[in-house]
């Protein structure tokens, strides 16, 4: 028996394929970028929003970029390279060393109330007109956010879209005092930078709701991942972890 | 905004269950087409809503968002959310997703309204 080209199993993929991540939902870190730090995130599980403990909120933040002559597809191009660029001082962004593209994972030190955090993100998604992260175990939030553009009353539209739970009690009660005010702001910098490197000064339009208002208590475990504390302690064991290479080094 | 490019129909299988049938495409833009399918298929006696996946041709990651905010909905209702017909490639994507930990997902419709 024969198999023409239609036969193989490439060609019964659906054409969304290639734009998924391939492998499981462990975070693996292939090769960490100068200056990043792996602490809380090879190894843990990506989560969607259902793992969360916190209510879940559907955030959406869209700039629009009036009088611009690009395309959807070039303003996420662009939003792809210079991700890290667009957002707020005092937060980084380790960009995987292959981009942003399904599967990989990038590291990121942020400062969530001024609190350092250690965590990553893992390409869920990647197409021409959208990209997807995924947050591990241990981050402020479970779930993903969307970062895309499109084209709307013949204007193109940038648009940041989370959907999220808070991971655990703490991330939970952090969100509710201030947290997430913190969040829309963080968001709104991120989406005034993109439109201003497009040389647009515009206003960002925020909608978030509330789906879900119940917490899962079922998920108040995740607490023992809680990225925040383990990076705290981290940095306090510092100093333990200077004298134990200096005993190493002393003959 | 472009148009939605999937079609959903429902099927009343019995008193507590109804079916959708998804054909095409689930991205952002099947998000009207999504909720009105449920705003049928749900009953005042429905306890089931089972999605029939085997017309899916495309999804991408704002789909399975859609997916995430009707199953919130549903449990809102007490009702439980099945699947079937995934190929296996939106199997590993119900996986890595971790949406097969709370929707569970059948080979076949028999096997779904055994459930």
């Amino acid at each position: 028996m024969s198999t023409s080209p239609t036969d193989s199993p490439e060609n019964n993929l659906p054409r969304d394929a290639a734009y998924w991540a391939q492998q499981t939902a462990i975070f693996k870190v292939s090769r960490l970028p100068t200056g990043a730090l792996d602490l809380n995130v090879a190894g843990r599980q990506g989560l969607s929003p259902l793992q969360g403990f916190g209510q879940m909120w559907q955030k959406v933040f869209r700039v629009r970029l009036k009088g611009v002559e690009v395309s959807p597809t070039e303003v996420v191009k662009t939003w792809k390279e210079n991700f890290p660029k667009f957002w707020p001082k005092g937060n980084r962004f380790y960009t995987p060393l292959t981009g942003i593209t399904p599967g990989e994972v990038a590291i990121l030190q942020i400062a969530p109330g001024g609190m350092p955090l250690s965590t990553g993100v893992m390409v869920l998604y990647a197409d021409d007109e959208s990209f997807t992260l995924m947050t591990p175990q241990g981050h402020v939030f479970a779930g993903w956010i969307t970062f895309s553009a499109y084209e709307e009353d013949g204007c193109v539209v940038a648009q940041a879209s989370m959907l999220i739970r808070a991971n655990d009690p703490l991330y939970e009660l952090a969100m509710r005092f201030g947290g997430h005010k913190a969040e829309n702001t963080f968001w709104e910098h991120t989406l005034t930078s993109l439109a201003l490197y497009h040389h647009v000064e515009a206003e960002v339009e925020t909608n978030v709701t509330c789906l879900d208002n119940r917490v899962q208590w079922s998920q108040a475990k995740n607490i023992w991942q809680n990225a925040g504390l383990r990076t705290m302690l981290y940095t306090l064991t510092a100093p333990l972890r200077w004298l134990r290479k200096k005993k190493r080094k002393t003959p | 905004m472009p148009q939605a490019n999937v079609v959903m129909n429902v099927r009343q299988v019995n008193a507590t269950t109804s079916i959708i049938d998804i054909q095409g495409e689930v991205s952002a833009f099947a998000e009207k087409v999504l909720m009105d399918a449920y705003t049928e298929a749900n009953t005042p006696t429905t306890r089931t809503i089972i999605l029939n996946f085997s017309g899916l041709e495309y999804m991408n990651s704002s789909g399975i968002g859609l997916i995430v905010t009707l199953l919130i909905r549903v449990n809102r209702q007490k009702q439980r959310l099945l699947a079937f017909g995934l190929n296996e490639h939106y199997r590993h994507i119900f996986e890595i997703t971790r949406l097969d930990d709370a929707i569970r997902i059948y080979q076949s419709e028999d096997e779904a309204l055994a459930a």
